[in-house]
């Protein structure tokens, strides 16, 4: 994200956007008085907090501690695809191809990773994991389905 | 009064001691040890990781292996620092200034010897006076009805959020996300469904397990891959004999330890101030006493030992509000405090008289794991140097691993995993827009009881809002709370007003350190 202002406009429309959605929600809750409250009170008095919080975020002044490193797309691409592949695995296929390909998937968003290196790391992974998650702990998760 | 310490101590040690007991202990020391080492991979990860694993030990074990984790993993920094001037762990970063130049001249090992009895004097301080303290804080706390527990949740919430890192704005505003995270589910008053769209898996609400290792995992995967570099380890060798310091060494650091200390104890009576800030000021106070200052900066032995024993000692402090009135300072607080809760023990100020094998065994481990860690870092010093040099492409997909599965045990439910993503990716937002997810738990994990006590005040009150300030021990926490925000908007105005950056409360940056040095 560069740098276009001074103000940071994004940090605090996030949460008042944050804030609004706790009001729009809230008001459906039913949000009753002081002495009854409903259960919208909270959620709609949070949400008036945050947006007024937002607005003196937006126009405070950027914070400048350290430099800002560039998205990495390969990297973030990778890892988010390696969660969503162990969520589709898991529940069609099991628990072995969805650490392999999970484990893979990410271990390939590194920019010097090989499918060579990827490959081993995800085979010891799983291995190990097997052996952790399913014999020595039991967590309930079929190897196959 | 004395004397009651005491047995419950003796008693404590017996709890501590029991096999099993010490076994968890000794495996928290340990893993907290390596994470500290690891570059890249922070202590609040891997507690969020361990957590399901938590979940169907029994209380004490639970508490003492994820405690064990955490003091664990400050000894851990402490060894990036002086050997190789990285600050992997924020509370070491001032160690850099003058450890590495003791490496530099040869007296590395000298230093890490030195660290090692300044934590455990800092540490054996700490424990000491949460011995004494925190059953005179609950006494106090047991008379609290609801509005005054409403108030000092609303203290402790808004100088944890505002006093840490980074703007204390946006802290406020990552707080205030974080109590409304905390109420999604259903309504416990009305069994109203709230923020669930729909969604029949977020009855319950959100997981803490999710909630940490989005934030904490995934959005810190995201933000690191391809960013952390191999770490050279060339001449950061260090052999057991090196670790003794010479006795002049020593005659200039025992002093400085004791003053590191006092400033950490006095740091941890304050929330949010957790050891970062404690260590930053208590090198920055040996400067100041010292009749040598220009010596400082290129291998001073006491600004070693102060930072370090006061980081220590703060560490200790900090469980003291935890522990004793239920209310954390920080997002390791919260997460063991949410791991208690899941186990089954409720925090407050009852937990000492329910549970008191949860709290004595847990102050004597302290005691137990301290000296664990310092028969452990003695021989294994060189092990965790060469830890040092795994690169960081083959720990992350490692740790995706875990937090997929880790999350997944949790509730044995993959609707979880996908929810962990979207937190994640949230939270990766939140970061590059340079907020600090930390607050984020502490709302969390108190969202749920704010919200009670003050439903319940008003019940008491028929909705008076006067209620809170009629009542005296709640009008002097909300006073408090009102000379906290005065302050910060006090500053706030200045800085509007004179536009030159001035110095902010130190941070974990690279930049403020630089900062100090001038």
């Amino acid at each position: 994200m560069p740098r276009l202002e001074k103000y940071d406009y994004l940090a605090g429309a996030a949460i008042m956007l944050f804030g609004a959605v706790a009001v729009v929600c809230g008001i459906d809750y039913h949000v009753g008085t002081l002495s009854r409250m409903g259960p919208g009170f909270f959620p709609v008095a949070l949400g008036v907090v945050l947006i007024l919080a937002g607005i003196v975020i937006a126009y405070s002044k950027k914070e400048e501690d350290g430099e800002d490193v560039p998205l990495d797309w390969r990297g973030m691409s990778c890892i988010v695809l390696g969660v969503v592949l162990f969520i589709v695995l898991g529940a069609y296929a099991g628990l072995i191809p969805a650490t392999a390909a999970c484990v893979f998937v990410s271990a390939m968003g590194d920019r010097t990773a090989t499918i060579r290196s990827s490959l081993l790391l995800s085979v010891a992974i799983t291995c190990a994991g097997v052996l952790l998650f399913s014999y020595a702990l039991g967590v309930p998760f079929p190897l196959f389905r | 009064m004395v004397s009651t310490a005491l047995q419950d101590l003796w008693f404590g040690f017996g709890v501590a001691f029991e096999p099993n007991h010490l076994f968890w202990c000794f495996v928290g020391v340990l893993l907290g040890n390596i994470v500290g080492v690891l570059p890249g991979l922070g202590v609040l990860a891997t507690i969020s990781v361990l957590l399901p694993l938590t979940f169907t030990m029994a209380p004490v074990s639970a508490i003492l292996l994820l405690a064990g984790i955490f003091y664990g993993s400050q000894y851990g920094g402490a060894i990036c620092s002086i050997l190789l001037n990285l600050p992997c762990h924020p509370p070491h970063a001032v160690t850099c200034l003058d450890g590495f130049p003791l490496t530099k001249q040869g007296r590395g090992g000298a230093a890490l010897g030195v660290t090692m009895l300044a934590s455990f004097v800092g540490a054996s301080f700490g424990i000491t006076e949460m011995i004494f303290l925190a059953p005179v804080l609950v006494s106090i706390a047991l008379k609290f009805q609801s509005p005054e527990i409403f108030s000092l949740m609303l203290l402790g919430l808004l100088a944890g959020s505002t006093l840490s890192k980074g703007s204390p704005v946006k802290g406020f505003a990552m707080m205030v996300l974080g109590l409304l995270l905390g109420i999604v589910g259903t309504d416990i008053n009305t069994s109203v469904p709230r923020f669930t769209f729909g969604l029949d898996h977020l009855q319950d609400g959100i997981e803490i397990v999710a909630l940490a290792l989005g934030l904490f995992g995934i959005a810190e995967f995201i933000k690191s891959v391809n960013n952390i570099h191999v770490t050279n380890i060339e001449g950061a060798k260090v052999r057991f004999a090196d670790l003794r310091p010479t006795r002049a060494e020593l005659r200039r650091a025992v002093p400085a330890m004791l003053r590191g200390t006092m400033v950490g104890s006095l740091c941890s009576m304050i929330p949010g101030t957790g050891p970062t800030i404690a260590s930053f000021i208590a090198y920055m106070f040996e400067k100041k006493v010292t009749k040598n200052p220009e010596k400082f900066g290129t291998g001073a032995i006491e600004g070693v030992a102060a930072p370090e024993a006061a980081t220590h000692s703060s560490v200790q402090g900090d469980f003291i509000p935890t522990m004793s009135l239920g209310i954390p300072g920080d997002a390791v607080m919260a997460l063991l405090l949410g791991a208690l809760m899941i186990v089954g023990v409720t925090p407050g100020p009852q937990l000492i008289r329910e549970h008191p094998d949860v709290f004595w065994g847990l102050v004597a481990s302290f005691w137990v794991g301290n000296i664990l860690l310092v028969l452990l870092n003695v021989p294994l010093i060189s092990v965790w140097v060469k830890l040092l040099a795994i690169p960081y492409k083959y720990l992350y997909p490692s740790a995706l691993f875990f937090v997929c599965i880790g999350v997944y045990s949790a509730s044995n439910d993959l609707f979880q995993v996908g929810e962990t993503l979207v937190i994640g990716i949230v939270g990766y937002v939140l970061l590059r827009l340079r907020f600090h997810p930390a607050p984020v738990l502490l709302g969390f994990v108190l969202g749920p009881r704010l919200e009670e006590n003050f439903r319940r005040s008003m019940l008491i009150s028929d909705g008076d809002l006067s209620i809170f300030v009629h009542r005296p021990i709640s009008a002097v926490f909300l006073l408090l709370c009102t000379i906290l925000i005065g302050s910060q908007i006090y500053q706030w105005l200045r800085r509007m007003t004179r536009k030159s950056g001035i110095e902010q409360v130190p941070s974990d940056s690279i930049q403020s350190l630089e900062a100090l040095r001038n």
